[in-house]
């Protein structure tokens, strides 16, 4: 009889649980689900926007000379406005407002986020935090790069507002991210379910805590940095001018010091993905789970005392230097932990080979290639050559665009099922897969050749000898931007089709508590709470 | 010799001094290290792919704990970053600032063009700016060829003294292994010595504006005897040319306070 009830609940759900209209549901949203698939059509969007900057860079990369671009400035604009789309707008509303509102609450047992108002708010922040920075580009933008190292970004150099909107969008994003990691850190500290303790957190929850506790101690410090510039620019203050006794590299110190921490606020969540995915695929729990989870926090506090390796040619003294080289190393061993259980957790394993599992072996072998040249640059003394040029281009794209951008598809496909109640096509998600792993590695691995040679980064224009990788380059960032469209044709196919997605699709390795909800889950998830053993 | 970047090329360019001859030598410990590092990841990951795929290994095991292994895992980078650091410190405390040397050469960059100066030479000073492509020679390359460049004597510790004026740019000459910001409001040092006559090219290489692309380096490496002769015609070209009089009176003189001054606080 209780198995009876229980079919019957499950089925009727839409009716049974007072789900609001359309615009109550997704304008007034307080709904974590909700929240998070609104936070994951952002982010394709705003992809959209990167991928298409992108694209007209490397086109103009193409070849020497200036092709599409007016002038420098112009250039400037682009490049600046293709890192703060990829990182505020891209990967952190993907990673941490999507994935993370969506699966964090159902992984630890809660009905929802503590503070589901909050949420709300956290994700409508973003639409106009966006809004300014694409208008930004209608009216001058900012030509500083996403660093907007002062002076170049005071307003001498850049008068227009462009640079002014492009500051008060990271205001917006940054107040969004601030909220929604307060509300994290509340959820997972206090509505486990009962049984949930910390040790037995999942992976994913425990990289989502770590990025929320990085997110509200590094954030603020960028907030403060960026009003300084806000007042230094229009109200006559000089905290970053040498003239009026400021110091520029004041600036640089405060920028990295969220900096710094930002670049694992954008793959820890990932990593936890990925520990999830191998799980899952090799029908095997994860191994060494402590070591894992505390990996994660170590990497978390020594990120935030190595931020003046961003540094080395500022001037910052030599035992300064030394002491940023020797911390940023042992970041190594951290990330070593984790890449090396991820392999023994597939070691001895049942391994199926689905589009997730690709996406996820695929982001361990370029995160590694892409750890280790971090290894090189971390060392001061071959810095003095590599540092602002192409082989820092090639390493951060290596631990962001194939890192993290890995670990948010092998979210996407682990997940969809989930999160839509429709399967993604098999046969296209492994097309995907396959034309980015090729185009991606196509684009930034010459850039370590380039790089070596000395091309400085933020050039629309270079030496001739340049021009082989650079071609090279291009014609796989071409066939990265073909995958984009392969991979929005699979939202397309996988949103019109008929096939209901099962509970679990993917057998006895998920074991985590979402694939014990149906497929899209309830809209309030558990009708009681479920109990850890 | 001519330090400039070539078609194709994989690696670093040809050192044209000591200073980058100890970058390639730490250059190329670090990068047989992350070959090997990257190589074992790669074999591991073909290896556990093949051998436990589902068809080959239908029961996965329950594993999930090794203690010695875990242990092993952690202390092997260790070490391996131990064999890294000890040489790299070596050469940070070495490329830090130059011993004994022979001529201090101010380097201040501007938008868009540099500005050097010869404190210990009569105190002239002189703008670089780059040459138009319209305007280029046969065999002049392209972006990187300037009108004055930056003449040094072979062989001679050279100790460099960046300051900024207007954005912060970046001194950068890779054959020569030096890279220093020129920030407004500081003073910076660093050092080169170019063991081979020559030509060495660099870049600027911080975002500084619309022309960041094009404010290329040339250093001059030439013979002592070389070196003194243009410097007794640079005395009289530069000076000559009147614009530049006040600034080599004042500007330099301001900067090498400044020097000075940084040199006390350290």
């Amino acid at each position: 009889m209780a198995t009876a009830s229980h079919t019957h609940d499950e089925h009727g759900h839409g009716h049974h649980d007072h789900t609001p209209g359309f615009v109550a549901r997704w304008f007034f949203s307080t709904n974590h689900k909700d929240i998070g698939i609104l936070y994951l059509i952002f982010a394709v969007f705003a992809g959209c926007i990167g991928v298409g900057l992108s694209l007209l860079m490397r086109m103009e990369l193409q070849s020497p000379g200036m092709q599409i671009f007016a002038d420098g400035q112009a250039w400037n604009v682009a490049v600046t406005a293709h890192g703060v789309v990829m990182v505020f707008y891209v990967i952190m509303p993907a990673l941490i407002g999507g994935f993370g509102n969506y699966f964090v609450p159902i992984m630890i047992g809660a009905p929802d986020m503590a503070f589901p108002r909050l949420n709300n708010i956290s994700f409508w922040l973003l639409v106009p935090a966006l809004m300014l920075a694409v208008g930004s580009l209608f009216v001058g933008g900012a030509g500083t790069g996403w660093t907007l190292y002062p002076p170049l970004s005071n307003v001498t150099y850049q008068s227009g507002i462009g640079t002014d909107m492009a500051l008060f969008s990271l205001h917006l994003a940054g107040a969004s991210s601030i909220l929604g990691a307060a509300n994290f850190i509340t959820t997972i500290f206090n509505m486990r379910a009962p049984g949930m303790t910390l040790h037995k957190m999942p992976l994913f929850v425990w990289g989502m805590l770590v990025t929320a506790f990085l997110l509200l101690l590094s954030v603020p410090v960028l907030g403060g940095a960026i009003t300084m510039l806000i007042t230094d620019r229009n109200f006559g203050t000089a905290f970053f001018d040498p003239a009026g006794g400021g110091d520029p590299v004041l600036f640089q110190h405060l920028f990295w010091f969220f900096g710094h921490p930002e670049v694992y606020i954008m793959i820890l969540p990932g990593f936890g993905i990925i520990s999830h995915v191998l799980s899952a695929f090799s029908r095997k729990p994860i191994f060494g789970y402590l070591g894992m989870a505390y990996a994660m926090v170590a990497i978390g506090v020594v990120g935030f005392v190595v931020w003046a390796h961003h540094m080395f040619t500022s001037g910052i003294s030599v035992d300064t230097r030394a002491y940023f080289m020797a911390a940023t190393m042992i970041i190594a061993v951290p990330t070593g932990i984790k890449i090396f259980s991820w392999i023994a957790t597939m070691w001895g394993g049942s391994l199926t080979f689905p589009t997730p599992m690709l996406w996820a072996i695929g982001f361990i072998f370029l995160f590694t290639l892409g750890g280790v040249t971090g290894v090189k640059l971390a060392n001061a003394g071959v810095d003095v050559i590599l540092h602002n040029t192409y082989y820092v281009i090639a390493h951060f794209h290596y631990v962001l665009s194939l890192g993290a951008v890995f670990s948010i598809f092998a979210g996407f496909y682990y997940w969809i099922g989930k999160m839509s109640g429709k399967q993604y096509p098999e046969f296209w998600g492994k097309v995907h897969f396959w034309m980015t792993f090729i185009g991606v590695n196509l684009t930034f691995f010459p850039m370590h050749f380039l790089g070596a040679q000395g091309m400085p980064r933020r050039y629309p224009d270079y030496p001739d000898a340049f021009w082989g990788w650079n071609f090279v380059s291009s014609i796989g960032a071409y066939i990265s931007v073909a995958s984009f469209l392969v991979f929005l044709y699979v939202c397309y196919r996988t949103f019109t089709s008929k096939e209901q997605a099962a509970a679990n699709p993917w057998g006895e390795g998920a074991t985590t508590l979402e694939w014990q909800v149906s497929s899209p889950p309830p809209f309030h998830t558990f009708e009681e709470l479920p109990r850890i053993r | 010799m001519v330090g400039e970047p070539h078609a194709w090329a994989l690696g670093l360019q040809p050192a044209g001094g000591a200073v980058k001859e100890a970058i390639h030598d730490f250059n190329q410990l670090v990068l047989w290290i992350i070959i090997a590092v990257s190589v074992l990841v790669g074999v591991l990951l073909a290896w556990v792919v093949w051998r436990y795929r589902a068809a080959a290994n239908p029961i996965p095991s329950r594993t999930s704990h090794h203690t010695l292994l875990e242990v092993a895992w952690t202390a092997m980078p260790v070490l391996l970053l131990i064999v890294i650091a000890i040489p790299s410190f070596r050469l940070i405390y070495w490329e830090d600032r130059a011993v004994d040397a022979g001529l201090t050469v101010n380097v201040t960059g501007r938008q868009w063009y540099w500005h050097y100066a010869y404190p210990d030479q009569g105190n002239f000073a002189y703008d670089s700016y780059p040459i138009q492509d319209a305007d280029l020679k046969p065999g002049q390359l392209r972006n990187l060829t300037v009108d004055e460049p930056l003449v040094i004597p072979v062989g001679t510790n050279i100790r460099v003294i960046t300051t900024g004026q207007d954005v912060i740019h970046s001194f950068f000459v890779p054959s020569l292994g030096v890279q220093k910001y020129t920030i407004p409001g500081r003073t910076l040092e660093t050092w080169m010595r170019a063991d081979r006559p020559g030509t060495f090219y660099g870049q600027c290489n911080q975002i500084c504006g619309t022309n960041h692309w094009f404010m290329p380096i040339v250093v001059r490496a030439v013979p002592q005897a070389e070196f003194d002769a243009w410097v007794a015609a640079a005395k009289q070209r530069f000076a000559a040319e009147g614009g530049q009089a006040p600034a080599v009176a004042t500007a330099p003189a301001a900067e090498e306070a400044g020097a000075q001054l940084a040199e006390l606080r350290r």
